[in-house]
């Protein structure tokens, strides 16, 4: 049975939180109609992603009253949206939260904070230190955040950990307009995203946004690449839409069967050859 | 146009070869659109002003303005000076019909004149062709007012040079064109129609008579353009432009212009005192909305 899901490929206004959720709610009750099961918004869909100074003020607890609204829409319909996350110790992180039956399910804390050429991230967060796998309808899945995703390392744990859905939540600038090929950020995203789904035979499920901060372009084209390295559906370059796609179950079964690079993948190897790298231990288990 | 075939082959810097300059035109077009809409909308704003001049740079950017606003949300100001062309206000004129924004002629020779006339004394040229740059954006601002947005022209050659005047031609509220180097601009161009007589006469500031910007330069667009390419979207350094062929004094000058005119791209100093400092430790995002 397929599950439906749906990718709000929006333009989120930078600082600006109460219009923000209420354009979640707009996009979430279209997301409904449509039939989906899950909604799933770009990274920091509730504050804007530039936000430098601006991220402390836009900060909250997971639990924080003002995301109360996206846990109340959650009751028949999954959410997953973007917030700047105030953790209890007073530590900034770029979070992607899951709400479901009008509850907070799963928080993400992004990694890998990328802070060269035009990001900035490390200067204003903090970095999240784990990668948890969790479930809902669809299946067991992992959330890796924009660069994140980059790390091949990312989805690779989470497929050895039984994910078989990757969300990738992103606010991803466009750049490189060199003539023969697509966008350059598009040509790079399509090629790690076809790579994971095919190579961990995963479903990967890229949620970009789009609009302008300060000049800076998001150029959108959010896919879901099926296991098989088909692409099940892909919205357009810099427009708005809500991409509507199904996630197959079985067929990640049949791809697993036809291509078990993951039955066969030496976990014990890759971690023996880390370890003795890093001179932590190791007990072999042979 | 995007090609089917992708793109192949390592890019090598080559004095020879400008093909990495080449660019995606119709991308392009559809990013900077956006922008202009999206930057104006976000400043509450609903109409830009643009100095059109009669070149290619203000060309693209007044084109790209009604493309992205509807052309009556777009004023082009001629603001011409006595050593002005007769040809530049046919091509300014030209572009307002066949992009149909409005077009006003501003001429600034009397205010100009009159200034340097009270100050009796013989002043260098480049003092009134910086007068004049100032003059004019003192006007669009003026125009702007109380719902528009000045659209800058600078394209990446003159900012990356420094080939500008602070606060007068550089001066804007969002600039479209500046990434684009001025082959890039011209190759943008053209693919939006503009005239073929606006694109390949030689640029001019025509701040003096005979003026040319390449003459002033002294060196081509297209050589610095592949120079600028390399050293600062590839990161390679003048030593290894130098070793791939490119001339050495070119190579040198064109860095030694890049460091001396930084200053022109940045916001003014302020002074470090207090604990929390405008442009400094003060740092919010000029999109800052709100709720």
């Amino acid at each position: 049975m397929s599950i439906r899901i749906a990718i709000a490929q929006c333009a989120p206004a930078l600082g600006a939180v109460k219009r923000n959720l209420e354009m979640h709610e707009k996009w979430i009750a279209r997301a409904r109609a449509a039939g989906a099961r899950l909604v799933i918004f770009p990274e920091l869909s509730v504050t804007g992603y530039y936000l430098k100074d601006l991220a402390a003020d836009v900060a909250c607890a997971a639990d924080d009253p003002q995301l109360a609204r996206i846990a109340e829409a959650s009751r028949d319909i999954d959410i997953s949206a973007g917030f700047v996350e105030r953790s209890a110790d007073a530590k900034l992180h770029i979070a992607q939260g899951h709400w479901s039956g009008g509850k907070l399910v799963h928080v993400h804390r992004k990694v890998y904070l990328p802070t060269y050429g035009i990001f900035d991230d490390g200067r204003y967060f903090g970095p999240g230190d784990r990668f948890e796998t969790y479930r809902w309808a669809g299946g067991t899945t992992g959330v890796a955040i924009c660069e994140d995703l980059w790390h091949v390392s990312t989805p690779y744990l989470y497929a050895s950990a039984g994910a078989t859905i990757v969300l990738a939540p992103s606010a991803s600038p466009g750049r490189g307009i060199a003539e023969g090929g697509d966008l350059g950020t598009a040509e790079s995203c399509r090629l790690m995203d076809r790579f994971y789904a095919s190579y961990l035979t995963v479903y990967v499920v890229y949620v970009n946004r789009v609009g302008h901060e300060d000049g800076i372009a998001f150029w959108g084209g959010s896919e879901i690449v099926a296991p098989d390295g088909t692409v099940a559906a892909r919205a357009p370059e810099f427009d708005e839409e809500l991409l509507i796609g199904e996630i197959d179950p079985e067929l990640v079964a049949r791809e697993r069967a036809r291509n078990p690079l993951l039955r066969d993948e030496r976990e014990d190897i890759v971690l023996r050859n880390i370890a003795g790298r890093l001179g932590l231990p190791f007990d072999r288990r042979d | 146009m995007t090609s089917a075939l992708a793109r192949t082959g390592v890019i090598r810097p080559d004095p020879k070869d400008p093909s990495p300059l080449r660019i995606d035109e119709a991308l392009v077009r559809k990013m900077l659109v956006l922008f202009i809409r999206d930057e104006i909308a976000k400043a509450r704003l609903a109409r830009a002003v643009v100095g059109v001049s009669g070149g290619v740079d203000s060309a693209v950017t007044v084109a790209l303005a009604t493309l992205a606003l509807g052309a009556e949300n777009v004023l082009g100001l001629f603001t011409p000076y006595r050593s002005s062309s007769a040809e530049s206000r046919d091509h300014a004129r030209e572009l307002s019909r066949q992009f149909g924004f409005a077009l006003e002629e501003v001429p600034i020779t009397k205010q100009v004149d009159a200034y340097f006339t009270g100050l009796n004394k013989k002043v260098d040229r480049v003092r009134i062709g910086n007068k004049m740059a100032r003059e004019r954006k003192s006007i669009e601002y003026d125009r702007s007012w109380p719902d528009g947005i000045v659209l800058g022209t600078s394209n990446k050659t003159e900012l990356l040079l420094g080939y500008g005047t602070q606060f007068g031609d550089m001066a804007c509220g969002i600039n479209p064109v500046g990434d684009l180097y001025k082959t890039q601009l011209r190759e943008l161009a053209l693919s939006i129609g503009i005239p073929e007589a606006i694109v390949r006469k030689p640029p001019t500031a025509e701040l003096w008579e005979g003026q040319t910007d390449e003459g002033e330069l002294g060196f081509t667009y297209a050589d610095a353009d592949l120079v600028l390419y390399h050293m600062v979207d590839r990161r390679l350094r003048p030593a290894e432009l130098i070793e791939h062929g490119f001339d050495a004094q070119l190579v040198t000058r064109i860095r030694e212009m890049v460091r001396r005119n930084h200053y022109k791209r940045v916001m003014p100093l302020i002074a470090k005192l207090s604990l929390r400092t405008v442009g400094h430790d003060f740092l919010y995002p000029r999109d800052w909305e709100a709720d």
